[in-house]
């Protein structure tokens, strides 16, 4: 990956700070998310992002608007960095009409296919077929984007991830399979479900060439996702990046984590992905404390804005539970 | 018009509709260098190649799972299910993901997948090979399900699966490939979720689809030498469901019996039976008859099988006890 790093090194002012913004910007959503939910104005679950978002910033910040994009239900993030407004997504956490999916979907369900971004799938390992599909389609059509397939370390374990990947080889599909391995799977950790702890090994299965990387480093993550992106372009075949990250708060809010030591965590925490890149900007003497904390400033903005936003928008009207079934209505 | 058969009859509507639509392709198991299971890719792979006549493993998630996307996509594919009780592996993508991705994302994509799958008993194949779940894929909102019972609408409804926009499952009979009708020469389409008069009668109505029609016109011809003119309805779809005509046949006949070759608890008769008693009471003089399969996993036995399986003479039974 040292290419990729001296790539890095080049990157500009302007894309630093934009990186910063929307690692700080998905961290807000999601404690006001956490917030909102207290309040009770948030149903169902609700899976927080919170610690991972140097993995979908570093990943996404690098894809061309021509790569379709999938991920499971820990979906925030991913949206975000997929260019979803804010506001956006937290008028459909809170079931708006205004929402990405109207409504419909909920936190776990987001989209939006203006943005080339496919969505949040609820079923673990569900949409690895889709993205195999997606790729199939790009490749049928002879259209050049990739598909970034992310899913969790808890679904390669299922058989879905086995013959997704499977049948991308056999068939030579341009899909960047990018598991996010946040070390548990709801609360069994990855040694206790997986019968091996390097998950890039399943990969070894297929013939299928593959990295694992730290996922706390943006900059890291980015400078992989870039080469491993050029990879699937360049070849028209898969790729298989496991990136090893972890998650601060619970598996969905409520979760009373009896599965893992508090010292585990605050030990992660030290890792933050954020408070590392603000120490990076500053450090380099790209940025003084002074204009980060603009930045911080300008975020909390945002999010209040969409909330209120959010808030004032209407419920879908009664018609709308009959609207999108099928393709005629 | 030519007479050709149910087999003849599927594999030109996937040829035209493959000629027509450069979106259009195959996947499954065997669709290839084989030609189909049951031959009704043969010649296929030759024509339109491999790009286009996809063979796949034995993977029946990612079958349908791949198909799905693809269609989310811009394609048009027909996955193909060896049988359809191996679609109880697909089971998630068919339930979860063909019927909901429309509705679960507010409308922003269309999943035109047709998924292809045969079912049927009276092969001796033992009790997994042999089911006739239909109404298992018929309980979701947001999946369409087409069972013909002739070559006619086999061809007509499977070119309206490949063009509809919304997601279909097309259920094929194993032991009906060989069965033959008139299909008009050229292309024509017919409507998806509108049930079809299969034969005139004003005594009884017997309302049915794919096998059980078959049974039931053989049912009709010996009740007519008794002087028992059945008029049989084919419903053609389970979802959506059209009972307009049943109950216009019933307002005649005020008797019907509902055949199906499935299991009778929570099957086709039960719903049919369930909506008609809902919407057209007035018009029943006779309690309503279900002919179904007994309710065992079906044995190999061939005794044992026909044993459990729906007959014509329970059909002529039901008849007459309604009337």
């Amino acid at each position: 990956m040292a290419e990729a790093n001296v790539a890095v090194k080049t990157l500009d002012k302007k894309e630093l700070l934009r990186l910063y913004h929307e690692m700080a910007l998905v961290r807000r959503l999601e404690e006001e998310a956490a917030h909102l939910y207290q309040q009770g104005k948030i149903g169902g679950f609700l899976h927080l992002y919170i610690g991972q978002e140097a993995v979908a910033s570093g990943l996404l910040s690098v894809r061309r608007p021509e790569d379709h994009v999938l991920t499971a239900y820990r979906d925030h993030g991913v949206a975000i960095a997929c260019g979803i407004e804010v506001k956006y997504v937290i008028a459909e956490l809170l079931g708006k009409a205004t929402g990405v999916s109207k409504g419909k979907g909920g936190s776990m369900h987001l989209a939006d296919v203006r943005l080339n971004y496919w969505g949040g799938y609820a079923i673990v390992g569900s949409h690895l077929p889709l993205a195999a599909g997606i790729a199939l389609a790009d490749k049928y059509k002879g259209e050049p984007g990739v598909t970034i397939c992310m899913f969790g370390d808890g679904a390669t374990n299922i058989g879905y991830f086995h013959e997704a990947l499977n049948l991308s080889m056999v068939w030579d599909l341009p899909v960047l399979w990018l598991c996010e391995n946040n070390q548990y799977g709801m609360g069994t950790a990855v040694e206790r479900a997986s019968a091996v702890e390097e998950i890039r090994q399943k990969a070894e299965g297929y013939g299928m060439p593959n990295s694992r990387i730290n996922g706390m480093d943006v900059l890291e993550v980015r400078g992989a996702a870039e080469e491993a992106l050029g990879y699937v372009r360049e070849n028209g075949t898969p790729y298989f990046l496991e990136v090893v990250t972890y998650r601060f708060q619970g598996h969905s809010i409520g979760d009373p984590e009896r599965y893992r030591d508090k010292e585990e965590v605050d030990r992660w925490r030290e890792a933050d992905p954020i408070k590392i890149f603000r120490k990076h900007l500053i450090d380099t003497g790209a940025f003084s404390v002074d204009d980060l904390s603009i930045e911080e400033e300008r975020v909390d903005q945002e999010v209040a804005e969409a909330v209120e936003f959010a808030e004032a928008s209407p419920d879908p009207p009664p018609e709308a539970l009959y609207e999108n079934i099928y393709a005629d209505s | 018009m030519a007479e050709i058969t149910m087999r003849e009859a599927i594999s030109q509507a996937l040829w035209e509709e493959m000629e027509r639509d450069e979106r259009v392709f195959i996947m499954g198991e065997e669709v290839g260098l084989w030609g189909g299971t049951y031959a009704v890719t043969r010649n296929f792979y030759d024509h339109f190649g491999a790009e286009r006549v996809r063979d796949t493993p034995i993977a029946e998630g990612v079958i349908v799972g791949a198909a799905n996307g693809a269609a989310m996509a811009g394609l048009r594919p027909v996955a193909e299910l060896m049988t359809i009780n191996f679609a109880f592996l697909a089971m998630d993508q068919i339930v979860n993901g063909s019927a909901k991705i429309r509705a679960m994302f507010g409308g922003q994509f269309t999943v035109p997948i047709v998924i292809r799958a045969v079912g049927g008993g009276g092969r001796q194949l033992g009790a997994t090979h042999s089911q006739t779940p239909d109404v298992v894929f018929a309980h979701f909102p947001g999946m369409k399900v087409i069972a013909p019972g002739t070559p006619y609408d086999a061809k007509g409804l499977l070119k309206a699966a490949i063009r509809t926009d919304d997601p279909v499952l097309f259920i094929e009979n194993a032991t009906m490939y060989q069965s033959k009708g008139e299909v008009p020469d050229g292309d024509y389409v017919e409507p998806i979720g509108v049930s079809k008069v299969q034969r005139e009668g004003s005594d009884v109505t017997i309302i049915t689809y794919s096998k059980g029609l078959q049974l039931s016109l053989q049912a009709a011809e010996e009740l007519s030498s008794e002087g028992i003119e059945a008029q049989i309805i084919d419903l053609r779809s389970l979802r959506p469901l059209d009972l307009g005509p049943a109950i216009e046949s019933l307002k005649q006949t005020n008797r019907a019996v509902i055949v199906e070759e499935g299991w009778r608890s929570y099957g086709v008769g039960a719903e049919v039976a369930a909506r008609l008693y809902e919407e057209a009471f007035d018009y029943i003089d006779s309690p309503l008859k279900r002919v179904a399969q007994v309710e065992v996993p079906l044995p190999y036995n061939r005794e044992l099988e026909q044993m459990a399986l729906p007959q014509i003479g329970d059909i002529v039974k039901a008849v007459r006890e309604v009337l």
